[in-house]
């Protein structure tokens, strides 16, 4: 092989563009030996050395910002816009472990392999912010996914968790097939899979997007292509699998995946749609508009007829993902920018949520209802005013941050002419109202029938509980400097 | 002559058999093969249309396609396992605790 050759692909490898997923793979596999020589059920140890891992990584990250690193020929992009999205992924795991111990413990699952899957998982969701080549974004997409295969199904000994993981299980790799399908027409007709690459022949023939003439095949790959994420990021009509997975699923990682997963879907999904696949944009952002609407109406309507919390957030989670795709419809910067500030206020405060629910669920969950709530509010304080104050974040009232963040997007939908859009996400809006609030109705209008003897707050949990909720009110009053961070970091 | 379209038509066909079969079959491991055939129809026209633009890039995505395929497989059957010791059966209709 010609030597040159060589030298210039070792060149192009620069290794400072992956440092943070490496270090996070690094780390994980070291916990993944160390739980094999670790006593059986202890593995306290092993979810403080994951937080210290997703410090050290964030930090490694943080130094790319303004100082894009590019690698491995061009296939690897880390700039702002996928340190942000690192970031976010980051918060979510390290939330997401915070809660974790002293609920496995509860539910009978201490397994030290737990925690290094949610170090794997965050990396492949690293992987996909920073991919600009089909090829990187469909890798981290899979490491992101098998991880969360086993996370979802791992209290192996309940019916529950099994189910939830095998349903995401056939419903995730179904849909890769079709994104697969469509990398692959989408090659046909560019032969690159760079998402620079494919721009640049769409851009040099602008014919193969016409939609009189098209090219079939191109039209039908990108379509394929976007199958597969807004099935990621659970859009109607691809939000099937959402309910069933996030009930069955042990209820820190449901946390996750509606929050860090969903965060690196978005990533990948706004880099193709506005790198890779521009040259469509006047066709997609129609097509999106009739998703982003889809969305939010189905997951709100049918929310409001679940009892089942867990069921319940998950259907709120589809309404959510509906809200962040109209910051895709608007096509500008506030709108790109409002869906990264999105996505950290969306992390908070979900993950905050969950956590509350973590903390109040007896052993198998099965009170984690409306009715199993009643009460809850006078004897458990703290928890109940922080649940509150995740819900009027959700339901996106001034002053928490899910005001903030809405405003953001609809604002941005309203400056590029979209007002009915926006109008139709204010509508929905006040339709989310009811069933937030009729949690808050059984917490504190309803006599108590039960002490909440079994809740006991442990530390980690909250904390998880607190930084949640410092991260809703100071994102919701001084949102500036975030939003200003989102602005260097957007397209 | 066989050129590039008669493998696009054969991987069309494979990649809608399978599709078909996850919506229609009931047990698990046939829904688990359909996904296989599909996905090894993307393989068959990655590899075909990187005979036709003339480059590489095709035939390595197939590689990183069946890599990440086996990954998938070992996972999957894992969970399978896992169902049929609590359940008995990996017939989809059991899959019945979680709907609304």
């Amino acid at each position: 092989m010609d030597a040159n050759l060589v030298q210039e692909a070792i060149q192009n490898v620069n290794l400072q563009a992956i440092m943070p997923s490496l270090v996070l793979c690094g780390f994980g596999m070291v916990l993944l030996l160390v739980s094999v020589f670790s006593e059986r059920g202890k593995t306290t140890h092993i979810a403080w050395l994951s937080i210290i891992a997703l410090i050290i990584t964030g930090f490694i990250s943080l130094n790319a910002w303004n100082n894009p690193q590019a690698g491995f020929a061009d296939s690897v992009l880390l700039d702002n816009f996928a340190t942000f999205f690192s970031i976010i992924c980051i918060l979510a795991a390290g939330l997401t472990i915070l809660m974790s111990d002293a609920y496995l413990k509860r539910e009978g699952y201490p397994i030290g392999e737990y925690y290094p899957l949610i170090l794997f998982t965050t990396a492949g969701a690293m992987w996909m912010a920073s991919g600009t080549d089909l090829m990187t974004i469909f890798l981290g997409l899979e490491v992101l996914s098998v991880s969360l295969y086993v996370l979802a199904g791992f209290f192996r000994g309940q019916t529950k968790s099994n189910e939830a993981g095998l349903k995401y299980f056939f419903l995730g790799a179904f849909s890769t097939g079709f994104l697969l399908y469509g990398v692959a027409l989408l090659y046909g007709v560019t032969g690159t899979t760079k998402l620079a690459g494919i721009a640049a022949y769409v851009r040099s023939n602008p014919d193969i997007v016409n939609l009189n003439d098209p090219n079939m095949m191109f039209i039908a790959g990108g379509l394929l292509l976007l199958t597969g994420f807004l099935f990621k990021i659970a859009a109607a009509p691809f939000h099937m699998w959402t309910p069933d997975v996030y009930q069955g699923a042990p209820t820190p990682i449901t946390a996750f995946m509606s929050a860090g997963p969903k965060a690196a879907a978005f990533a990948a999904l706004m880099r193709i749609t506005i790198v890779g696949l521009e040259g469509m944009h006047a066709d997609l952002t129609a097509l999106l508009w009739v998703l982003a609407v889809l969305t939010m109406t189905v997951g709100n309507f049918i929310a409001l007829s679940q009892k089942d919390l867990k069921r319940m957030l998950a259907y709120s989670s589809i309404s959510h993902a509906g809200y962040a795709l109209v910051g895709l419809v608007a096509w500008n910067e506030v709108g790109f920018s409002g869906i990264l500030f999105y996505m950290l206020v969306y992390t908070f405060m979900n993950m905050g949520a969950f956590a509350v629910l973590v903390l109040v669920g007896k052993q198998g969950e099965e009170n984690l209802t409306l009715e199993g709530l009643t009460g809850m509010g006078f004897k458990k304080p703290f928890l109940g005013i922080a649940l509150c104050i995740f819900l009027f974040s959700l339901m996106g009232l001034p002053p928490t941050a899910g005001f903030t963040g809405k405003f953001y997007i609809f604002a941005a939908a309203i400056k590029s002419g979209y007002v009915w859009l926006a109008v139709l996400g204010v509508l929905n809006s006040a339709v989310s109202l009811y069933y937030y609030l009729r949690v808050m109705v059984f917490m504190y209008f309803k006599d108590p029938q039960e002490d909440f003897s079994w809740v006991s707050i442990n530390a980690p949990a909250a904390i998880s509980i607190i930084i949640s909720l410092a991260g809703v009110l100071l994102l919701g009053i001084l949102p500036g400097p975030v939003m200003e961070m989102a602005k260097l970091a957007g397209f | 002559m066989i050129d590039t379209s008669h493998y696009m038509l054969l991987s069309a066909i494979l990649f809608c058999i399978g599709s078909y079969g996850v919506l229609t079959r009931k047990n698990a491991i046939v829904i688990f093969m359909c996904i296989e055939v599909m996905l090894n129809s993307v393989n068959l026209t990655f590899i075909a249309l990187s005979r036709h633009v003339g480059n590489m890039d095709g035939q390595i995505f197939v590689f990183f396609v069946m890599t990440v395929a086996a990954a998938e497989a070992a996972v999957g059957l894992a969970l399978m396992i896992a169902f049929y010791r609590n359940k008995d059966s990996i017939d989809v209709d059991d899959f019945n605790m979680l709907k609304w």
